[in-house]
């Protein structure tokens, strides 16, 4: 079986997405628990700590995106495959 | 589906200018907000009328966010950052339209808004240090951590950029993903999601903004 370049740009968009996906993943989990304890210690401070987490979330979160954006390249943008 | 979400989509040719999808949307939520904002506003008097209630509480609770944020006066930096949200929400929001295409799922519109970002935060900086005060904020702490706060400055505002691009357009995705899979009732709990996560991530790009422009003018300690 013949591997084309096409192939393997694809699996590599899936390794990239799925892999990419659990170290955000893990940490956005680790980040809301936190914030929930934190919230659930002092409910009065659920306003600067929401805003807090939601930025912080989006950190976390662009790693995630950058995955994606691998990925998209890979599939729609390919350096390698005229 | 079968389109690439970095291609830019042509509508028609005006002249030798191509005039894409994401240009219409944009200038089309521009005129709407426009004309909302002249309607309010055409008398307004201090017995408001509703519109201009409405328009009154949203620049309010705005002007409230920008100041816990920054700490400082909000108003030379609410202009902006106002027009920034309220025109991300519109845009993001677009997708519930039939037929309309979020401008900001395209890579165009939030590299725009991000070079405004971009360049704004050193134009509110330098207005408010000075030259040579803003410019050594980049070698603090240490002159050997130049070439990372370089590196920092240019890495987040691509990040700004990428955040609302993927999000939006992953989203877009997701529906069309779903609505090739099963046809009609269930892109419904995606579609409202979808409304979640325009607003989350207008408010987010807002707040990173602010953050940014922020950290550009320094505290008011510092001052």
């Amino acid at each position: 079986m013949e591997y084309s370049l096409e192939m393997l740009s694809i699996i590599g968009a899936v390794v990239t997405v799925s892999f990419g996906a659990i170290g955000p993943a893990f940490s956005e989990g680790r980040a809301v628990a936190a914030a929930m304890d934190a919230i659930a210690r002092q409910p009065e401070s659920a306003g600067p700590l929401s805003r807090t987490l939601f930025v912080g979330l989006a950190m976390i979160e662009t790693m995630a995106i950058y995955c994606l954006v691998i990925a998209l390249l890979l599939l729609y943008a390919n350096p390698f495959v005229a | 589906m079968e389109t690439s979400p970095l291609a830019p989509d042509i509508l028609f040719q005006l002249g030798p200018v191509p005039i894409s999808r994401p240009v219409v949307t944009t200038w089309a939520i521009m005129a709407v907000l426009t004309a909302v904002s002249w309607l309010g506003l055409r008398r307004a008097s201090v017995h408001a009328g509703t519109l201009q209630t409405v328009l009154e509480i949203v620049v309010e609770t705005l002007e409230k966010q920008v100041y816990e944020i920054i700490r400082r006066d909000p108003w030379p930096y609410l202009p902006l950052l106002g027009t920034l949200f309220i025109f991300l929400v519109f845009a993001n929001l677009s997708v519930i339209v039939p037929g309309m295409k979020p401008p900001t799922g395209h890579i165009e519109t939030p590299a725009a808004l991000a070079a405004i970002v971009f360049l704004s935060a050193h134009y509110f900086g330098v207005r408010s240090r000075g030259l040579v005060e803003y410019a050594r904020r980049y070698t603090k702490p240490n002159l050997l951590l130049l070439p990372l706060n370089v590196l920092s400055e240019i890495t987040r505002t691509f990040s700004l950029m990428v955040r609302l691009f993927g999000n939006i357009m992953s989203h877009e995705f997701v529906i069309a993903i779903v609505v090739f899979l099963a046809g009609l009732l269930l892109p419904i709990p995606f579609m409202l999601l979808g409304i979640l996560i325009g607003i989350i991530q207008a408010y987010i790009f807002t707040v990173l903004a602010a953050v940014f422009i922020g950290a550009a003018v320094g505290s008011v300690e510092a001052e």
